[in-house]
């Protein structure tokens, strides 16, 4: 038991150590609607309470993203490299980090 | 049989009814050459009863100045529907005269619609604000099956739908032709599945009984829809000399829980450390919010509200529905009220290729279950879920039963335990105001987007109707329950939850029925209406517009099925192919629908497509100018897809 966990803590600091590979934005925020990732989380990716969170900006680390696009551990539907190649993923990523802050909650009057 | 042949069942019930019933005597067939069968008595009833002034003693008496839709009425005003929502039908003709003649349109008043789903719903709708039925007329064939759907809903949702079907029993009344097409000898049979009781009353007196009876058990929990067939006979022929009577309703007492066992689980929730209140179709009058609230905080319990009806206001310190999956795998103690899905309450369930599920909560936990759902059932259709393993399963209406289990946990409190509730209450409240802030803070993410956010379209309609005496009369799962998360909801009649069934095309004529409720408060009345459900029978525009109903409908429109979009999105996913063509077949668009261009064709102020979010809060203010002038309006919203 004590060992599997090492193993698992272990991979997962690999993975979080892993860099996101360079992707282009613009095709990512294509591939974001052509793909159906807006379908569960919104064109802007802003996410929606009972379908898919909010991912970007500021996604979790590329090798957890992958990760989960592949092998999901809850209700997604997985997306394997022959629905998204590795490359096309990338863009994506590069798309959910490119988005930008919002503004502040109170600086819009219809949220006060 | 030709126009002027009498059938005997007529023949007979004219002869009995009046001594001034004057049936023709000798009436004969035309043309068929066959001779009528005419009884002897009531020749002689005919010959003695015909004005002195009449120049044949032979002429073909062709008035009644007494059909039976006028006591049907009487019946139906002595019940106290305050509306009877159809489209015309030849079945019901006689009933549908007597409405708006001998009944003066007025309680109940007839509402014009364009389809008997619309019908229907609207009744649905209405009942969830008015708190009692409305009734709907409709064709027992062809107006059956159209409703059908919309009965589903309101079985699914335990409310109770009045509904009359006409229909024409006696074979040798029927004219020839479409009134052959438009009966049928069992109608009911169609929906019997998902109405709680139905009759086929075959005299005035069996419908007088009847329609108090059906009016008692829809009323009785679990409220479920009944229905009535009315025989064209009944309607159309005179009303015995000997008029019958009209029974006196008594509704029944709702069924409370049995009292050890609410002691019981008073003393599991005072002794818990996390307890949790679960409610989804709790508040079944105005009584049930306030009953819920004040055993909540003498708890300082969390509540989360599934959202079937308005069970708990949205801003309360003990609203913590955003939390539910959290507090159900910690609490030690959950009590589901009136919950529809008790098992999917406390199981978490996995949509992959082998489906799974797991229990989510904790070992040990004590369930306890209030639902009226355990005092009725059907085999056919399944809208009872999973069965669900809980340790006490208390058969009654959880409504009516709160006020002894609130006495009980007084009770049982002591003051250690009062101590206890009050730091935990401190901490609810803490937490349920950071709910709030991540809730506004959600919000901003996409705020500028075309199409418009969901959460940017509740929040620009809150901003101006929070002032109002406001309802909302749509559902909220399709747009990420957004107000639940950012309106303050504190009335029982500001949200009614639902479809029920998930029957899509509920959602515009059931908000156009609740604003008919809502319409004599002077409320503001707004609904969310989603795209693909206002296809379905867009025709109750019209109804609003005809009636002079004030809604504004804000259109989510994101121009898909959406839910349809993801399920097969799921599958190419799971097949790994075609992840690009999940719109095929699920999307409305080439061409893309003008709603405000449908709407302002029925008689309705629209403004839109509205693709920036700029111009979002003029529309909406433009159109609210029209609601409270008691008109219908529609801001056509280009939206994204939750």
């Amino acid at each position: 038991m004590m060992l599997k966990t090492a193993i698992t803590l272990g991979l997962a600091a690999a993975l979080a150590q892993t860099a996101a590979p360079a992707g282009d934005a613009k095709n990512g925020r294509k591939l974001f609607a052509a793909d159906g990732c807006y379908q569960c989380h919104g064109y802007e990716a802003q996410g929606a309470t009972p379908t898919g969170p909010r991912l970007g900006p500021k996604p979790i680390p590329y090798a957890q993203f992958q990760k989960y696009v592949r092998q999901p551990t809850g209700q997604m539907p997985p997306y394997t490299a022959k629905s998204i190649p590795d490359n096309e993923l990338a863009d994506i990523y590069a798309f959910l980090q490119s988005l930008p802050s919002p503004p502040a909650a109170d600086s819009i009057s219809a949220l006060k | 049989m030709s126009k002027t042949s009498i059938g005997r069942r007529r023949f007979l019930k004219h002869a009995a009814a009046t001594g001034a019933a004057a049936v023709a005597a000798g009436a004969s067939t035309k043309g068929a050459g066959a001779q009528a069968p005419v009884a002897p008595a009531a020749r002689a009833v005919a010959a003695t009863s015909a004005p002195e002034t009449d120049p044949s003693p032979s002429a073909e008496v062709l008035t009644t100045d007494r059909p039976g839709g006028d006591f049907m009425v009487d019946v139906m005003k002595s019940i106290g529907f305050e509306y009877v929502a159809a489209n015309p039908g030849s079945s019901f003709r006689g009933l549908h005269e007597s409405l708006i003649n001998h009944g003066g349109n007025s309680a109940p008043e007839f509402i014009t619609c364009c389809h008997e789903e619309s019908s229907v719903a609207m009744a649905h709708g209405y009942f969830k604000v008015e708190g009692k039925p409305m009734a709907a007329l409709v064709h027992g064939t062809v107006g059956l099956q159209h409703a059908a759907m919309a009965l589903y809903n309101a079985y699914c949702d335990r409310v109770p739908v009045y509904l009359i079907a006409g229909n024409s029993i006696d074979a040798t009344e029927r004219r020839p032709g479409v009134e052959w097409d438009h009966s049928v000898q069992d109608a009911a049979v169609l929906v019997r599945d998902f109405v709680k009781w139905d009759d086929l009353p075959i005299s005035l007196q069996h419908f007088a009984e009847s329609a108090v009876r059906a009016y008692k058990i829809a009323m009785t929990p679990p409220t479920m829809p009944v229905l009535l067939v009315a025989d064209g006979g009944l309607q159309e022929d005179p009303i015995p000399a000997e008029r019958p009577r009209i029974p006196k309703l008594t509704l029944a007492l709702p069924p409370q829980g049995d009292l050890n066992a609410v002691d019981e689980t008073a003393r599991l929730l005072v002794a818990a450390d996390n307890p949790l209140i679960v409610a989804d179709r709790l508040a079944r009058t105005p009584a049930g919010m306030s009953r819920l609230v004040e055993l909540a905080e003498l708890l300082q319990a969390p509540v989360v509200d599934q959202g079937g009806r308005m069970n708990f206001p949205s801003r309360h310190a003990l609203n913590h529905t955003d939390r539910a999956r959290e507090l159900v795998s910690t609490a030690d103690v959950i009590l589901g009220l009136e919950l529809t899905d008790f098992w999917g309450t406390v199981d978490a369930y996995r949509d992959q290729l082998r489906r799974t599920s797991r229990p989510i909560t904790k070992p040990g936990v004590k369930l306890v279950s209030i639902t009226a759902g355990d005092l009725f059932m059907k085999a056919n259709y399944q809208d009872i879920q999973r069965y669900p393993e809980v340790d006490i399963a208390m058969a009654a209406d959880a409504e009516a039963t709160l006020p002894s289990l609130v006495e009980a946990v007084k009770r049982r409190v002591t003051s250690d335990r009062t101590r206890l509730f009050g730091e935990r209450g401190r901490k609810l409240a803490d937490t349920r105001q950071r709910l709030l802030e991540r809730a506004r803070t959600d919000a901003t993410y996409g705020w500028d987007a075309s199409p418009i956010s969901t959460a940017r379209l509740s929040a620009e309609l809150w901003a101006q109707i929070k002032d109002s005496d406001w309802a909302l009369v749509s559902p909220i799962e399709f747009v990420s329950r957004w107000p639940m998360r950012l309106w303050s909801f504190d009335k029982p009649y500001q949200f009614i939850g639902g479809a029920g069934g998930a029957g899509v095309g509920y959602g515009a004529p059931a908000a156009v029925g609740a604003a008919l409720a809502h319409k004599k408060h002077g409320r503001v009345v707004v609904n969310i209406q989603a795209d693909g459900d206002l296809m379905y029978a867009p025709g109750v525009l019209w109804t609003a517009a005809h009636h002079r109903i004030p809604l504004l409908s804000v259109m989510h429109n994101n121009r898909a099925y959406h839910q349809e979009v993801m399920h097969i999105q799921r599958m190419a996913n799971r097949h790994q192919r075609g992840v690009t063509s999940a719109t095929i077949g699920t999307t409305i668009e080439n061409p893309t629908i003008d709603f405000a261009g449908l709407a302002r064709s029925l008689g309705v102020h629209a403004e839109g497509p509205i693709t920036d979010p700029k111009d979002l809060g003029g529309a909406i203010k433009r159109a609210l100018d029209v609601v409270k002038r008691g008109e219908p309006a529609l801001v056509d919203v280009v939206s994204q897809p939750r």
